[in-house]
C-alpha cells in the first residue's frame, strides 16, 4: 500500500489536478479572509477539482468544490493546502 | 384553519439557487419594486392567492451566502430575516431555496436560519436538472433531518409552485407548530463555520441518494468560453455583436417611431389653432419628447443583452476571463459586472458594485463607472454619427458608423481602466479585494423573466420620458419662445428669447473647444439626463429655424448646421460628459457623502473639456 502522501497549496496545482483539503494554512491567513474562503466551500476534508486557468499568466483558476466551481487567484489559493490524489 | 388577512413570507437563499426565477413563477407580474429606506438595495414584494383565500406578500430578499454579511445585500437579508430591519416588520415565515444539484453547498444557510427557530419551509429548487443529471433527493429523509417541510419544485416550468403555495395555506400556524418541535433540535446546531458545513455535508449524503453525473452542458461549455485563446476572443466578439446589434437591429422601430412622432406633428399642427399652445405641444412636447422616446428600441436591445448573460451564467465567466486585466489597474475580476452594467445605465452599475467589499475598490469602481457609456449617452452619439459619419462599408462587414460607435465606446472603457489605475494609486491606494466568485452553471434563459426586466426597463426609461425630460422640455420651450421677438423681426423668434441669453453667456466658455450658443444651452437639461440634449437640440433647432425645418428631421439640420470638427468635439464632451443628477444622487446615497458626487462631476467635467478641446484643435488642424 502506498502511504505517501502529497500536500501542495492550491495556488500551484495546474488544471485535472484533483485531492482533498487538508486544512487553510492558518499562518498569513488573515481571519476575514479564512470566513471568506469557508463560507466560499474551502473547508477540511472537501474535495477539488482545478478546472481552469485564466487567460493571462494562468490565472485566475477555477476550481470545483462541493460540487460548485469557484473563481480564486493563485495568490489567494495558496493559503489553502491540499492532499493530492496520486495521478492515475 | 385560522384564516389571516394576510402573511409575510421572505424567500431567502444563496445566490444563482433560482430564487429570483421562484418569485417571478409565484407572483408573475404582480410585483412591486423599490428601495429598502436608507440603502439602495432593491426590495422586491409580491402578493399571491391561496386557495383558502388568504393573501400571501412574497417578499424576495437579495442572495446570500450566509448569515454573516459580507455586503450591504447580505446585511439587509440578515436584518430583515432576524427582524432587526427598522420599518419592515420580521416575516412570518422562512421559505429557504435551495439548489437540488448543489445540496452540500447551499444547506450551510439553511442551517443557519433554522438556528433562528423561526417557522420555515424548504423549497428544493431545480429538480428538473437534479433529474436530468441523474440525482436522486430522498426529500422525506431530508425533511426529517432538517425538521421542515421540503417542497420540490421547478421554478423554470413553475412546477411544484402549486404545491408550495398549498403548504403555505396549510397553515404558517402549523409551520410554527413544528418551528417548536425543531427548537429541541436546532440548539444544538454548530455556530462554527466549519462544523456547520460538515453538518451540511452529512445531511446532504445522507439525503442524496444517488450523486447523478456532473453537469455535462456546463463542463462542455466552459472548455469553450474558458480557454484561453477562444475565450477572451468570444467574449470580444460578443461584445462587438452586441454593439452592432445596438445600432442595426433597431433601425426599423425606429423609423417607426419618427414616423408616428412626424405625423402626431402634423396632427397637433393642423388641430390646435392657438398659435402659442400649437407651439408648445408641437415643438415642445412632441419633438422634445419624441426624440427621446426614440431611442426605446437601442435601449430595450442593450438591457435584453445583459440580462441574457447575467441569466445564462456567462457573466461570471467574463469577469473569470477579465480579472487579470482588472488586476493590472488594481480591481478584480468582480468590478467588471457593474461596469458592464453600466453600458446600460450607470445606476445599476453603480449598484452593483455594492458586491465589491473592499471600501476602496468599491469607491475606484462607482467613480469610473459613469465613463462607460451609458445607454442615455446612445441617443446622443447616434445622432451626431447619423449626421456627420457616412455609413459606408469598412473591412467588408463592417458599417463605418457602427466602427466609430465601438471606438467611443473602447474609449470610454479604455478611460475608465487609466482612470481606476490612478486612483488606485493615489486616492484608493490599498490592497485589493481577493476574488472569490461563483461560476454558476450555464442555465437556459427563461423568457417570462428576461420581459419581465425589460418591460421593467422600459417603465423606468418611459417614466423618466414623461417626468424629468417632459418637464425640461417645457422648461426649455419657454425659454426659447420668451420674451417674443419685436415687431418686425428679421431672425428666427429663439434669437431674442431668454434662452439665447443664457446660450450666449455659456458660449463665451465654451466657445474655445468649438461648441456653438445651441450646443451651450442643450448642455443644461443635459445634466438632468443625458438623453435630454437631444432633446433639447431638437426643440431648439425646431425654434430657431422656418416652417420647414420643423418638421425636417434634426439630423439634416445639424449636418447643415455644424462642421465635423464642432460634431467631433461634441461626441468627445459626451465620452466624459459630467453625468446626470441621478447618478450623483445615487453616487451620494452608496458613498454616504457628498464629496464623492463633488468629486466625480468635477474630475468629468474637467476632463470632457480637455477630450473636446484637444479633439476640436486636431480635427481643424487635420480638416484644414
Amino acid at each position: 500500500m502506498d502511504a505517501i502522501v502529497t500536500i501542495r497549496d492550491l495556488g500551484r496545482l495546474r488544471p485535472g489536478d484533483s485531492g482533498r483539503i487538508a486544512g487553510l494554512a492558518a499562518i498569513a491567513l488573515p481571519p476575514e479572509q479564512e470566513q471568506r474562503l469557508l463560507r466560499m466551500g474551502f473547508a477540511e476534508d472537501a474535495r477539488i477539482e482545478v478546472r481552469h486557468e485564466g487567460p493571462v499568466g494562468r490565472d485566475p483558476i477555477a476550481v470545483k468544490v462541493d460540487g460548485i466551481i469557484i473563481a480564486l487567484r493563485r495568490r489567494d489559493a495558496e493559503a489553502i493546502l491540499v492532499e493530492v490524489d496520486p495521478p492515475r | 384553519m385560522t384564516v389571516h388577512a394576510s402573511y409575510r413570507l421572505a424567500l431567502v437563499g444563496n445566490p444563482n439557487c433560482g430564487k429570483s426565477a421562484l418569485f417571478n413563477a409565484l407572483t408573475g407580474g404582480r410585483q412591486k419594486v423599490g428601495n429598502y429606506p436608507g440603502v439602495t438595495v432593491e426590495r422586491r414584494v409580491g402578493r399571491l392567492h391561496t386557495q383558502g383565500g388568504s393573501a400571501i406578500d412574497l417578499i424576495d430578499l437579495p442572495g446570500s451566502y450566509s448569515l454573516s454579511p459580507r455586503s450591504p445585500d447580505e446585511e439587509v437579508t440578515q436584518k430583515v430575516v432576524l427582524g432587526q430591519f427598522e420599518g419592515e416588520l420580521a416575516p412570518d415565515a422562512i421559505i429557504c431555496v435551495v439548489d437540488a444539484t448543489n445540496l452540500a453547498f447551499h444547506l450551510p444557510l439553511v442551517l443557519e436560519l433554522k438556528r433562528l427557530e423561526r417557522p420555515m419551509l424548504l423549497a428544493l429548487n431545480m429538480m428538473d436538472l437534479a433529474e436530468r443529471d441523474g440525482i436522486v433527493v430522498d426529500v422525506e429523509r431530508l425533511s426529517a433531518e432538517l425538521g421542515m417541510p421540503v417542497v420540490p419544485t421547478v421554478a423554470v416550468r413553475r412546477a411544484g409552485t402549486r404545491s408550495l403555495v398549498e403548504t403555505l395555506t396549510s397553515g404558517v400556524d402549523e409551520l410554527r407548530a413544528r418551528a417548536d418541535e425543531a427548537a429541541a433540535v436546532s440548539a444544538e446546531l454548530p455556530r462554527d463555520a466549519r462544523a456547520l458545513r460538515r453538518e451540511a455535508r452529512r445531511i446532504a449524503r445522507a439525503a442524496v441518494l444517488s450523486e447523478g453525473v456532473e453537469h455535462r452542458v456546463t463542463r462542455l461549455l466552459d472548455t469553450v468560453f474558458l480557454h484561453r485563446i477562444a475565450g477572451p476572443l468570444i467574449l470580444l466578439g460578443l461584445l462587438f455583436v452586441m454593439f452592432q446589434a445596438v445600432f442595426s437591429w433597431a433601425e426599423v422601430p425606429m423609423n417607426w417611431i419618427d414616423a408616428g412622432m412626424v405625423s402626431l406633428q402634423h396632427f397637433g399642427s393642423s388641430g390646435i389653432s392657438n398659435p402659442q399652445l400649437r407651439s408648445l405641444v408641437v415643438d415642445g412636447i412632441i419633438a422634445g419628447v419624441g426624440s427621446v422616446v426614440i431611442f426605446l428600441p437601442q435601449i430595450l436591445i442593450l438591457f435584453a443583452f445583459i440580462l441574457l448573460l447575467e441569466a445564462s451564467g456567462y457573466m461570471a465567466r467574463a469577469a473569470f476571463l477579465m480579472d487579470r486585466l482588472m488586476a493590472s489597474v488594481g480591481l478584480n475580476g468582480r468590478a467588471f459586472i457593474p461596469l458592464l452594467s453600466s453600458f446600460a445605465c450607470a445606476i445599476p452599475g453603480i449598484m452593483a458594485a455594492r458586491t465589491i467589499d473592499n471600501p476602496r475598490d468599491r469607491l475606484t469602481t462607482i467613480l469610473v463607472a459613469p465613463l462607460m457609456t451609458c445607454s442615455a449617452r446612445l441617443p446622443v452619439y447616434t445622432l451626431i454619427i447619423a449626421a456627420f459619419i457616412p455609413n459606408r462599408p469598412v473591412l467588408g462587414a463592417f458599417g463605418l458608423q457602427g466602427v466609430v460607435m465601438f471606438a467611443l465606446y473602447l474609449f470610454g472603457i479604455v478611460s475608465a481602466l487609466a482612470i481606476a489605475a490612478v486612483l488606485k494609486r493615489t486616492l484608493m491606494r490599498g490592497a485589493s479585494q481577493p476574488l472569490l466568485m461563483e461560476l454558476p452553471k450555464y442555465q437556459m434563459p427563461i423568457l417570462r423573466d428576461l420581459a419581465l426586466g425589460l418591460w421593467e426597463r422600459a417603465r423606468i426609461f418611459l417614466r423618466r420620458a414623461g417626468g424629468i425630460i417632459l418637464i425640461s422640455m417645457v422648461v426649455l420651450w419657454a425659454l426659447s419662445s420668451f420674451p417674443p421677438p419685436p415687431p418686425g423681426a428679421t431672425e428666427p423668434a429663439i434669437y431674442y428669447s431668454a434662452a439665447a441669453w443664457v446660450g450666449q453667456g455659456l458660449q463665451k466658455i465654451f466657445a474655445p473647444i468649438g461648441f456653438n450658443w445651441e450646443i451651450s444651452i442643450a448642455l443644461i437639461p443635459g445634466l438632468a439626463a443625458r438623453e435630454v440634449a437631444v432633446a433639447a437640440l431638437g426643440t431648439v433647432y425646431a425654434l430657431s429655424g422656418t416652417d420647414d425645418a420643423v418638421t425636417s428631421s434634426l439630423v439634416e439640420t445639424l449636418r447643415h448646421a455644424w462642421t465635423l470638427p464642432t460634431a467631433l468635439s461634441f461626441l468627445a464632451w459626451y465620452v466624459f460628459a459630467p453625468q446626470c443628477l441621478s447618478t450623483l444622487a445615487i453616487t451620494r446615497r452608496e458613498t454616504n457623502s457628498w464629496r464623492w458626487p463633488v468629486f466625480m462631476f468635477f474630475y468629468l467635467a474637467t476632463m470632457a473639456y480637455i477630450a473636446a478641446g484637444l479633439t476640436y484643435w486636431i480635427a481643424r488642424a487635420v480638416a484644414g
